[in-house]
């Protein structure tokens, strides 16, 4: 249906297009144009467009509810859960088009008969209602087609419009992340008592099938996550922030450009390598490596432990940080390094005592940056870090994070409306807030620096 | 006065200098120490970039070849086309396995046993007869005939051609050797101590067996020694809790010292075990007769004489018990250097591939039966249980589709925005959020814009799971940051003169824009878009929460079919426990990163070719 639908209402803009500007031809033979012909087209096309896309865009969802809801009535299904009703509408389907196992129930059949006769009557009804608005589009913008017409100014407010809403997919995507997160984070909160979940140490989310079974409650403690994250944060931040910080001070004071033109695909490359495969080679290389040798001088290093999770983050990092505290060591003026020269600093000494201390609040925000990326991240500590929830700092044994329970909890079926399926998003909220919180002061910082020396 | 005064002026400089050349020095080699640390960030990054890579390359590299074996299969009508339809759909459905099974097993016809059967059996792929079936279909005058085709062989015996199998070691009898059969249970003798460096090789690993089990008792006790001080501790402190009376800690002390107790018991039982083994081994290498029974975590011994092969079980020094694994040809005795003594150097017990497996290889091998070949079916296949049966075009094809309305999405919505904010936007407070929402959209986590697929494509709008429509759209807000940001760089890129001219030649703003300013920022703008797609392509985290990690063998046809996408086939595969998964997941991401590769590649190539300096 839809196919049919889209297919008519290409073809009607098409004619439209050509209607419109051939009548603007026409028009220009009598007098002169306000609008060069294509834009009457335009405007027609547009008429066209405007009311069908609308009506295709409610019409549907409208109509499919409309189905939908019939033909469960017609299955005689009360109040039920979402569940239920999935279950049922997925049996019609399956009824509907022969591969239903089993014997259809007499209730199932009346409802696929209900849906099959709805669905071609609701079609209908769009593709006629469709072709009514297109036409009915064509002939209002066509009759207003006049050599003064001003059609340019016109199409031109349309596409600004556009222009305009395609800006603001952004805010409504943070919009629509805000509003998914908070409302399953309040209705978690109605499960469990926030302040159980802030300073809890136990996390253990397995809710019973059985009210009555043993830790039918589960434990939503979310400090064990905390100490979890931080502890192969630090671990990343360790390593990436000397290295990166480094590497960006040699590629901004000492490197030729000949040496820097090397080394800056290298960190380029390091930066464009999926995760998942950082991932991979933090489970089945550095983790294994990192047990052997622990083994070799007689520690006990967990299977998954935060180190090896930490060291592959914190090489994941460091060409975040370098790019970053590159571009800041690079915006400090030139005069401040010529007036270290002057008075006989080495570079070092410059970099020491002038550079870093100049650049320290951007190199700061830099950190901050990279800090709000190696919590975010998600498939290193996936494949190379475990899921027990242990509240340790001990960087050999296994920790789990923020992340990883987000993605062990929704990945493959979840309960509906369960504390558990409920936690991840609570999860969920945090993790944003908290990266938004560090991004937003960061960028603040840099913003400010920038304007300090601009 | 004045000479007094310019020799203590020399004094002092000459005194001066050499402390002011020590600290120059010290200030050089400070000097040099900084730059060394930069150069040595700087390698340890290029460093670990080489460790990833290689470390892919090495795991991947052996998944693209694949071995098979090239069987004379014989075509049976009564197993493919009984009724002799000649009809396709009859004869697809024939039990071609049956047929390329008793292939196999015609070239071993000793193999009678069940069980030893079946072994022989799973040498072969549960695809094994693939090949056969296509040739057959394609050509029905094959059946009654026989055919020479290449059969795929299980994981294990592949990963055994790739060199995860066992060194082989061999050397000549240096007697004559006598065997007392030709099958079944069989002990051969030889006129010399043909066996003796075997015997000394196995009593070898025996001692360092029995020496590490008793560095592991010793372990045992030493950790007990702590639980036991540990407890020691704890049930003072009980004590001093009984005495005082206080519930609290009584209670608290219990409950700690019932892990420890756990703990001493588990501690205790294991290092008695670890001694008792040790003993046990230790008792074997003091007996003085020199006989050794092998067992599977030892190194084989195997014979080969008189054609066929006898696996050790009872070793001796010039005599030995054993299993034939291939007939022998007659009992007849082997002259001194006819006969050979073969060691398969890995334990059995620490090798996919048994001992029959490396035996039934070997000798396949010799026959020139066995083949490699460039792995085809890496790239055709769906997904599947079997290592050598799973490939990527699933994942392929769905990150394919999966871009394509990533692209659809985020191009038109990504430009549009740029321009919107480049060209018309009025400096006010909307436009203000509106630039600061897409920083911050960038830098949140991606595993956040899942739950945003999740909660409202998913639950609100009701999109199918695992789609890749959905997997797209998600991406496509995950990437659109990015390219607003390169599309707006190019945009700014062009020089106002440029709008400027056809404004003054009377465009209207818009024509300005669209005519003039935008053709000649699409280079920045497709490399910006490049970039975001390989961003794109790689990602994983949001697409795990919409359920495109399903185990899925059909390949999507379309965006609203369930699919995966290559980083998540990845994945994927790095859980599974078959050691035949590991390569294929190297091997996975070498195709991924090689499209990496390509993709930005051509956005550099596009910034070199297009690039302006105006």
């Amino acid at each position: 249906m839809s196919t049919i639908y889209l297919v008519g209402l290409v073809v009607l803009v098409v004619i439209g297009f050509v209607f419109g500007r051939a009548r603007a031809a026409a028009l220009a033979q009598a007098g002169t144009l306000h609008s060069r012909p294509p834009y009457h087209g335009l405007f027609v096309a547009l008429g066209v467009l405007v009311p069908m896309a609308a009506l295709f865009v409610i019409g549907v969802p409208v109509g499919r509810w409309i189905v939908e809801s019939q033909s469960l009535s017609a299955y005689d299904l009360g109040p039920a859960d979402a569940l239920k009703r999935d279950a049922v509408l997925r049996d019609i389907q399956s009824v509907i088009v022969g591969s239903y196992a089993g014997e259809a129930t007499e209730a199932l059949r009346r409802a696929a008969a209900t849906y099959v006769s709805l669905r071609w009557i609701v079609n209908g009804a769009l593709l006629t209602l469709g072709c009514a608005f297109g036409l009915l589009g064509f002939a209002l913008s066509y009759r207003s087609l006049a050599a003064p017409f001003r059609a340019r100014n016109h199409v031109e407010r349309f596409v600004r419009i556009v222009l305009f809403a395609s800006a603001t997919v952004a805010v409504l995507t943070t919009v629509g992340i805000l509003m998914s997160v908070l409302f399953e984070t309040i209705r978690f909160f109605e499960r469990v008592p926030p302040l159980d979940f802030l300073f809890g140490t136990q996390w253990s989310p397995q809710t019973a099938i059985r009210a009555d079974q043993v830790g039918s409650s589960g434990a939503f403690g979310i400090v064990p996550l905390v100490t979890g994250t931080l502890l192969i944060t630090t671990i990343a931040m360790l390593i990436a922030g000397p290295i990166g910080l480094f590497a960006a001070i040699y590629l901004a004071e000492y490197a030729t450009p000949r040496f820097r033109a090397f080394v800056k695909p290298i960190l380029e490359i390091l930066a464009g390598i999926p995760t998942v495969v950082l991932g991979f080679f933090a489970a089945l290389t550095v983790a294994p490596s990192i047990r052997g040798w622990g083994q070799a001088i007689g520690l006990d290093v967990a299977s998954e432990s935060a180190l090896a999770a930490g060291i592959v983050m914190g090489m994941m990092i460091i060409p975040f940080v370098s790019s970053l505290s590159d571009d800041v060591i690079n915006a400090v003026p030139q005069s401040l390094r010529d007036g270290s020269y002057a008075m006989g600093a080495t570079r070092s000494e410059t970099v020491r005592k002038v550079i870093l201390p100049a650049a320290f609040a951007g190199i700061v925000s830099a950190f901050m940056l990279a800090i709000s990326r190696a919590v975010g991240e998600t498939m290193i500590v996936v494949m190379a870090a475990g899921l027990a929830a242990n509240l340790t700092f001990n960087p050999l044994e296994a920790v789990t994070t923020f992340t990883v329970q987000i993605k062990t909890i929704l990945v493959g079926d979840q309960e509906f409306e369960s504390a558990k399926t409920l936690s991840a998003f609570a999860l969920g909220f945090v993790l944003f807030f908290f990266t938004l919180t560090l991004n937003v002061i960061a960028l603040q910082i840099v913003k400010r620096y920038r304007e300090q020396y601009d | 006065m004045t000479d007094v005064a310019l020799a203590a002026a020399a004094r002092t400089r000459v005194a001066r200098d050499t402390a002011a050349e020590a600290r120059v020095r010290a200030r050089y080699r400070a000097e040099w120490r900084f730059r060394m640390y930069g150069l040595l960030a700087i390698a340890l990054t290029g460093v670990f970039l080489v460790i990833v890579l290689t470390d892919v390359l090495r795991k991947g590299l052996p998944a693209f070849t694949q071995y098979h074996l090239n069987l004379e299969v014989n075509v049976d009508p009564a197993e493919i086309d009984p009724q002799n339809t000649r009809d396709p759909g009859v004869i697809r459905a024939g039990d071609f396995h049956a047929l390329v099974r008793s292939a196999l097993r015609g070239i071993f016809p000793e193999v009678s046993e069940r069980a030893v059967r079946r072994r022989l059996d799973a040498l072969l792929s549960s695809g094994a007869s693939d090949a056969l079936r296509d040739r057959v279909v394609s050509d029905p005058s094959l059946i009654g005939t026989s055919a020479r085709v290449p059969v795929l062989i299980s994981a294990d015996a592949d990963l055994y051609f790739k060199g995860l199998g066992t060194n082989i070691d061999r050397r000549d009898g240096r007697g004559a050797a006598t065997p007392t059969g030709t099958i079944g249970e069989i002990s051969i003798t030889s006129t010399a101590n043909d066996f003796s460096p075997d015997l000394t090789y196995i009593k070898l690993t025996i001692s360092i067996r029995a020496r590490d089990l008793r560095a592991e008792a010793e372990r045992f006790r030493r950790s007990l020694r702590t639980v036991e001080a540990r407890r020691g501790e704890l049930e003072s402190s009980l004590a001093a809790a009984r005495n005082a009376n206080d519930a609290a800690r009584i209670a608290a002390a219990e409950s700690a010292l019932k892990p420890v107790l756990g703990d001493q018991e588990t501690l205790t039982s294991r290092a008695s075990e670890a001694e008792n083994r040790a003993a046990e081994l230790q008792a074997r290498l003091d007996r003085v007769d020199s006989q050794e029974t092998l067992e599977d975590t030892q190194p084989s011994v195997l014979v080969a004489i008189n054609g066929g092969l006898v696996k050790v079980k009872q070793l001796g020094n010039a005599r030995i018990d054993g299993e034939v694994l291939l007939p022998l040809s007659s009992e007849s005795e082997a002259a001194p250097g006819a006969w050979q003594i073969i060691t398969y150097i890995t334990p059995e017990a620490n090798r996919r591939a048994g001992d029959r497996e490396v035996t039934w290889l070997e000798r396949l091998k010799q026959m020139g039966l066995v083949e490699a070949g460039f792995n085809w079916r890496f790239f055709s296949a769906g997904d599947s249980r079997e290592p050598e049966l799973a490939g990527i075009r699933g994942a392929l094809t769905g990150s394919a589709l999966t871009l394509l309305v990533t692209l659809l999405i985020c191009l038109p919505l990504g430009v549009g925005a740029a321009i919107y904010l480049e060209e018309f936007a009025i400096k006010n407070r909307v436009t203000e959020v509106i630039e600061v929402n897409i920083n911050n959209l960038a830098a949140v986590p991606s595993i956040v814009f899942g739950l945003l697929g999740l909660a409202v494509f998913l639950n609100f709008i009701g999109l199918p799971r695992s789609a890749p429509i959905v997997g797209g759209l998600v991406l496509a807000l995950l990437v659109l940051p990015t390219i607003i940001i390169a599309a707006r760089a190019a945009l700014k890129a062009v020089p106002p003169s440029i709008k400027e001219a056809a404004l003054g030649v009377g465009a209207s703003h818009q024509q300005a824009v669209f005519h003039h300013v935008l053709p000649l920022a699409i280079p920045g703008i497709l490399t910006g878009t490049i970039i975001g797609m390989a961003h794109a392509l790689g990602e994983t985290a949001p697409l795990l929460m919409i359920g495109m990690v399903a185990f899925i063998v059909e390949v999507p046809t379309s965006v609203t079919d369930a699919g995966t996408v290559l980083p998540v086939q990845i994945y994927l595969w790095s859980d599974l426990p078959e050691i035949g998964f590991q390569a294929k997941t190297a091997a996975a991401i070498i195709v991924l990163l090689g499209f990496l590769f390509v993709m930005n590649g051509a956005a550099i190539y596009l910034r070199r070719r297009f690039e302006r300096r105006w």
